[in-house]
């Protein structure tokens, strides 16, 4: 317990770490808490309301058609549904996405990494394939993908995890070969050890540290592709709420009313900034060898 | 030197093998019969039989990629229905805006971040090296179409310095000369840029920072050398294998920023092609701008494998 402690201690004297902790457990705390920030349904519209200004107050008709008391702290769209409600309700989307996608692409990424470093004959092959995937820019490959599997949750998740796969894979694999040359496990070869019980006991905890700094750069891409793609209007269906949708939905009428795409942005920018951040942190404590910042 | 050459290029071949299998695979994934996805949604029972023939689609799976693969390496990238031309005249007429933006913006990145990377180094720790790690975090996590649209309310909408959407072109029967060509084209080169500043000024500082802690420098001072010799001819010099490393590793961020930028600015090239396709399950485009990217992509590498004997003489093969 020692060991966990001295850790969070050098890693809260880490400013980019504090921050990004700061900052992501508020836009955790605002998607949990959505529903009584002050929203209405994201996807209620009132015809009463339509472009009205940032800041406005008046009664907003709910989807039964009563009313409710409330203030249009970012205006509502070309719909007259609340951009507000819809951009905390998207905080929710856009978390998830991140998270799945890195929990699939590390889980992937670390799986077919220790097979690639341990088997020789899996190498070969696997890699050859990685570097194939490698050469086909990221978000064109999963603009492909989403178009053929169709675009839901599962679907998006997969499509921005198999381009970031093959870092993940790259990574493990380099690290899986020096280790596997180490003494502990030349030990727990010599005692018989089971190969799978060698590779989950004695390898993957010594290469958790990176693991976890790529997870969290994987992350932060994946809220970037997400947008992207929505925006695009390839991504998640236009009826939930995404920053990246509702960005979509403003840009037609961006030169009268850019509110619709800048306030998606001022959630979506800080937030890749603090899970980089988080990240660069987590590098520079955990995994010192890969932190080259020059000072 | 030629051998040299003969071993990289036989190198990409089993990289754009797996390509073409990735590309080939991503139309077999879609549910349904790859014969109608691939004639698309207004197509008759007659377009999908002749499909099925063509493509020998009641061959095997290995027997399909055959007839595939061979179709492609005769520059048969396939026929879109829904456009109803074929998909390599369709990538010809999309070309021009393409390259136009892609390589302005190449051109601008390099010609602000090198020189900014380099000084950044030269003075660390000074005012312009902590915007520049400042830019460089940020650089990453702003969008690019949130830059696009930042750049079109102020310096088109607000300011009207700039058209604010859609493009002109430079060659061509309707081509209307480099100065209308560039002016619509500033704020897109600008827009795409930044991400890729960030990316070049950060490896450029970090190559030239650690050239200039070298003897060969110390030697080139004392010998009374002025700084900006000592750095463009000495530190960049020795510094310019990473550069130009990521600027070509860079290119598949450039790819992608350019499917935005596109759709951000109106631009008719490859990138709202691709949008349009993907909205259309339009297969056959699909798979060939896929291709057609990745081999841009895998050439490019190639290229800059290749500059590091001009720019290296260390480095001999």
């Amino acid at each position: 317990m020692q060991v966990w402690k001295l850790l969070l201690q050098r890693l809260w004297r880490n400013s980019a770490f504090r921050f990004g902790v700061g900052v992501l457990g508020v836009l955790l705390l605002l998607a949990a808490l959505a529903p009584v920030l002050g929203t209405v349904d994201p996807a209620a519209m009132d015809s009463a309301h339509i472009n009205t200004a940032a800041g406005a107050r008046g009664e907003f008709a709910q989807l039964d058609g009563t009313l409710v008391k409330h203030t249009f702290w970012m205006g509502a769209d070309n719909f007259g549904r609340d951009i507000f409600s819809r951009v905390l309700y998207g905080t929710r989307t856009s978390l998830l996405v991140a998270a799945f996608t890195a929990t699939v692409a590390i889980g992937v990424g670390a799986l077919l990494g220790m097979l690639a470093g341990y088997f020789r004959l899996v190498d070969a092959v696997l890699m050859r394939f990685m570097d194939g995937l490698m050469a086909i820019p990221a978000i064109l490959l999963a603009i492909a993908l989403v178009a053929a599997l169709g675009a839901q949750l599962w679907t998006v998740v997969v499509a921005i995890a198999i381009p970031e796969i093959p870092r993940v894979t790259r990574l493990v694999r380099s690290m899986v070969l020096t280790l596997r040359e180490e003494p502990f496990v030349e030990a727990a070869r010599a005692l018989a050890t089971p190969t799978p019980v060698i590779l989950w006991r004695h390898i993957l905890p010594n290469a958790m540290a990176p693991l976890i700094v790529q997870g969290t750069f994987v992350a932060a891409s994946a809220v970037l592709t997400e947008a992207i793609l929505s925006f695009l209007g390839l991504g998640l269906p236009a009826d939930i709420p995404t920053w990246g949708n509702i960005m979509a939905e403003g840009r037609v009428q961006f030169t009268q009313y850019p509110g619709n795409v800048l306030f998606p942005a001022l959630f979506l920018v800080p937030t890749v900034l603090a899970i980089n951040l988080l990240g660069d942190g987590l590098r520079d404590v955990l995994d010192p060898k890969f932190s080259k910042r020059g000072r | 030197m030629l051998r040299f050459l003969l071993q990289r290029l036989l190198a990409t071949i089993p990289v754009l093998l797996v390509v073409a299998i990735v590309v080939f695979l991503i139309l077999r994934l879609t549910p349904g019969d790859p014969a109608a996805v691939i004639a698309g949604n207004n197509s008759t029972n007659e377009d999908i039989e002749k499909i099925r023939e063509t493509l020998g689609l009641s061959k095997p799976l290995l027997a399909q990629f055959w007839i595939w693969i061979s179709g492609v390496l005769q520059g048969d990238l396939g026929y879109s229905f829904y456009l109803n031309k074929p998909v390599t005249e369709l990538i010809a007429q999309r070309l021009e805006p393409t390259l136009s933006l892609a390589a302005g913006t190449l051109v601008l990145a390099v010609l602000v971040a090198v020189p900014l990377g380099t000084i950044a180094a030269w003075r660390m720790g000074g005012w312009l090296d902590r915007i520049l790690s400042g830019f460089s975090v940020a650089g990453f996590s702003i969008p690019v179409f949130v830059t696009g649209y930042l750049l079109i309310y102020v310096f088109a909408v607000q300011l009207e310095w700039f058209p604010v959407q859609g493009y002109r072109r430079l060659f061509g029967a309707d081509g209307q000369g480099p100065w209308a060509w560039a002016r619509q084209l500033v704020l897109p080169w600008i827009t795409l840029a930044m991400i890729y500043v960030a990316l070049i000024a950060r490896v450029t500082r970090a190559s030239v920072s650690e050239a200039l802690t070298e003897d060969y420098i110390r030697t080139a001072r004392a010998k009374g050398l002025g700084e900006s010799a000592v750095l463009m001819r000495h530190a960049l010099a020795n510094a310019a294998v990473p550069i130009v490393t990521v600027i070509g590793i860079g290119v598949a961020l450039l790819i992608g920023g350019v499917v935005v930028t596109e759709t951000v600015y109106s631009i008719p090239g490859l990138g709202s092609l691709t949008v349009d396709a993907v909205l259309n399950r339009d297969f056959p485009v699909i798979q060939g701008l896929v291709l057609f990217f990745s081999l841009l992509y895998v050439g490019v590498n190639l290229l800059v494998d290749v500059s590091y004997l001009f720019l290296d003489p260390r480095i001999r093969y």
